[in-house]
């Protein structure tokens, strides 16, 4: 089954017309249908190998499609790396494992993306960094590199770097599963934040106490497919599919 | 198997004295054959003079050919050490292109280099590069009428103006022969740098040029320092052999010292602490490039 999400509209931020990938012969998305508008919060949810990275990286063009069209803001992503770069630029992602740089301090994690890519000067740079640090709330780190953070710390430093691009969409993929339960919290206060000011989000995650408050739509996805796409009340409550329920059944016991 | 949290033993076992008195025996012994079976007559006043004399006329002291040797040894060390960085630098990163002709290109070069032997390949490549590259570069011609100013600028970067030909071969040669192994190191580097530095590059819009600049080759470089480290002393080994082909630097003019003077064993032996002065020089300033790079990350 296909999904639509909010139909009406036309401040569309991010659209999938009938998406299909394979790796090799394995049929990893299928018929992929979504339409994402300006302001949206999504959570996608779903068992191991379902295809979730997979879907949220063929948005910045991470992975590339065989079939169907991705655009972003109106925009077809296809070969070109220079407009794929444009592209990256409004996109803001965000990995399980961080990925910061780590040859480079947190605020140099920060400004490389402004300086390399927007043309910024280092000033100009510094100062946003700064501010985004300040916003994750943890400005006094900004001159440490990312081995002497903890892993909640550095997840945060991932946000403000992604932040400091003015990003207009920001990707997060399952940001809080490398992390020791007692860093989950100043992680997902932060994303609760960036969700309350406007931001368009998609997001993987199992946290289901974080979709509940943060989500207008969470998505299930299964054997590549979105099997389900519902506000978090009918989501939770009284799902469509069969599978969904066994998923939830299964999740929320734990 | 030596891991990082094996602790280093500092004192001296009853093995260690046991291997300590067979080396200085063995060198007892061998000092002892060419000093009374060889009857071989030590005498070191003659170097100093070789280093560096006074001038008859003037009374002021000048370089002789010892250390005019060392010093183009060193300018040619230098110069090829750049160019070679340079070039393995490209190479390296062809190596790990996604497109087959720069990948196919890089990799022919270095399997070629890698399996000739130094010598052949100078012996070979020095032709090429004296009768059709110097005149093609014009480096012949500006070599013979050059500005007083011009002649000052190339003494002080590449030694006499009349040898410039001969030792820009030198370094042009050496240069080649050791980018192969440079490649060879910065592929290495960049492929020991994680696909994730990549996609997080990307993510923050990076165009593949900064990439490579700003997130994998700082990576890599760290990485690959200590092997870079030992290419280079190998280089400046590997310039000795240049020698053969009539480049004037240390083993060459070292070689006419021995042979006018027929202190051999002096002259190589002055010769080879020139030679580990300058190589071990080069590793500790590698050592502590190494550690400033790791403890910076800390
Ligand atoms: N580069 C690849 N080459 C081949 N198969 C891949 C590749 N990346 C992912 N897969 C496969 O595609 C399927 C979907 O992977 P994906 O990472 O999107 O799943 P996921 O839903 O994010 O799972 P998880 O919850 O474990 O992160 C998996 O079966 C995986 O083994
Ligand atoms: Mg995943």
């Amino acid at each position: 089954m296909a999904a639509a999400v909010n139909v009406d509209g036309c401040n569309k931020m991010i659209e999938f017309r009938s998406v299909n990938k394979w790796y090799g012969d394995f049929h990893v998305l299928k018929d992929i249908d979504l339409d994402i508008e300006a302001g949206q919060r999504v959570v996608i949810c779903g068992p191991s190998g379902s295809g979730k990275s997979t879907l949220i990286r063929c948005i910045n063009r991470l992975e590339e499609h065989q079939q169907g069209e991705i655009l972003v803001e109106g925009e077809v992503l296809g070969d070109n790396p220079v407009a794929n770069a444009l592209i990256r630029r409004k996109v803001g992602m965000v990995f399980q494992q961080f990925n910061l740089f780590p040859h480079l301090t947190a605020l140099d994690n920060c400004t490389l993306g402004p300086i390399k890519a927007l043309g910024m000067s280092r000033a100009e740079a510094q100062e946003r960094a700064r501010a985004q640090l300040e916003r994750v709330k943890i400005p006094e780190q900004a001159d440490k590199f990312p081995q002497a953070l903890s892993g909640g710390q550095q997840q945060r430093v991932a946000i403000a770097r992604s932040l400091c691009m003015e990003p207009d969409v920001m990707l997060f993929d399952e940001p809080t599963s490398a992390l020791d339960p007692e860093m989950i919290a100043e992680v997902l206060d932060t994303m609760i934040e960036l969700a309350d000011s406007g931001m368009t989000m998609i997001c993987v995650t199992h946290e289901m106490g974080f979709a509940k408050t943060v989500a207008d739509t969470i998505m299930f996805m299964d054997e590549g497919r979105i099997v389900e796409a519902a506000a978090p009340e009918k989501f939770f409550n009284s799902p469509d599919s069969a599978r969904t329920r066994k998923f939830l059944d299964q999740i929320l016991i734990h | 198997m030596i891991s990082p949290h094996t602790k280093i033993k500092r004192t001296v076992g009853a093995l260690d004295v046991v291997i300590l008195v067979l080396a200085l025996a063995l060198g007892a012994y061998v000092y002892y054959r060419v000093d009374t079976v060889l009857a071989y007559n030590w005498s070191w006043d003659f170097l100093p003079g070789y280093f560096i004399r006074q001038d008859e006329q003037s009374g002021s002291w000048i370089a002789n050919i010892l250390l005019i040797g060392l010093v183009t040894t060193i300018r040619l060390a230098f110069w090829s050490m750049i160019l070679a960085a340079i070039l393995g630098a490209i190479l390296g990163v062809m190596r790990t292109s996604t497109r087959l002709l720069p990948r196919l290109f890089s990799r022919v070069y270095v399997e070629l280099i890698r399996n000739v032997p130094p010598l052949v390949f100078f012996f070979i490549f020095y032709f090429f590069i004296s009768s059709q590259l110097m005149p093609a570069l014009g480096i012949s011609d500006f070599a013979r009428n050059m500005s007083p100013e011009n002649e000052k600028w190339v003494s002080i970067l590449f030694g006499q103006p009349k040898l410039l030909e001969n030792v820009i071969s030198g370094i042009i040669c050496l240069a080649f022969f050791e980018a192969a192994y440079i490649a060879e190191i910065v592929r290495a580097g960049i492929e020991a740098v994680p696909k994730q530095q990549y996609e997080a590059g990307l993510s923050v819009g990076l165009s593949r040029f900064s990439l490579l600049k700003s997130v994998v080759m700082p990576q890599a470089l760290q990485k690959v320092l200590p092997p870079l480290a030992n290419q280079f002393i190998t280089l400046i080994k590997d310039s000795s052999i240049v020698s053969l082909i009539s480049i004037q630097e240390l083993t060459f003019l070292g070689q006419e010292v021995a042979v006018s003077t027929s202190k051999f064993f002096e002259t190589w032996i002055f010769v080879a602490v020139l030679y580990f002065v300058i190589c071990y020089a080069l590793a500790l300033l590698f050592g502590f490039l190494e550690r400033r790079g790791s403890s910076s990350q800390r």
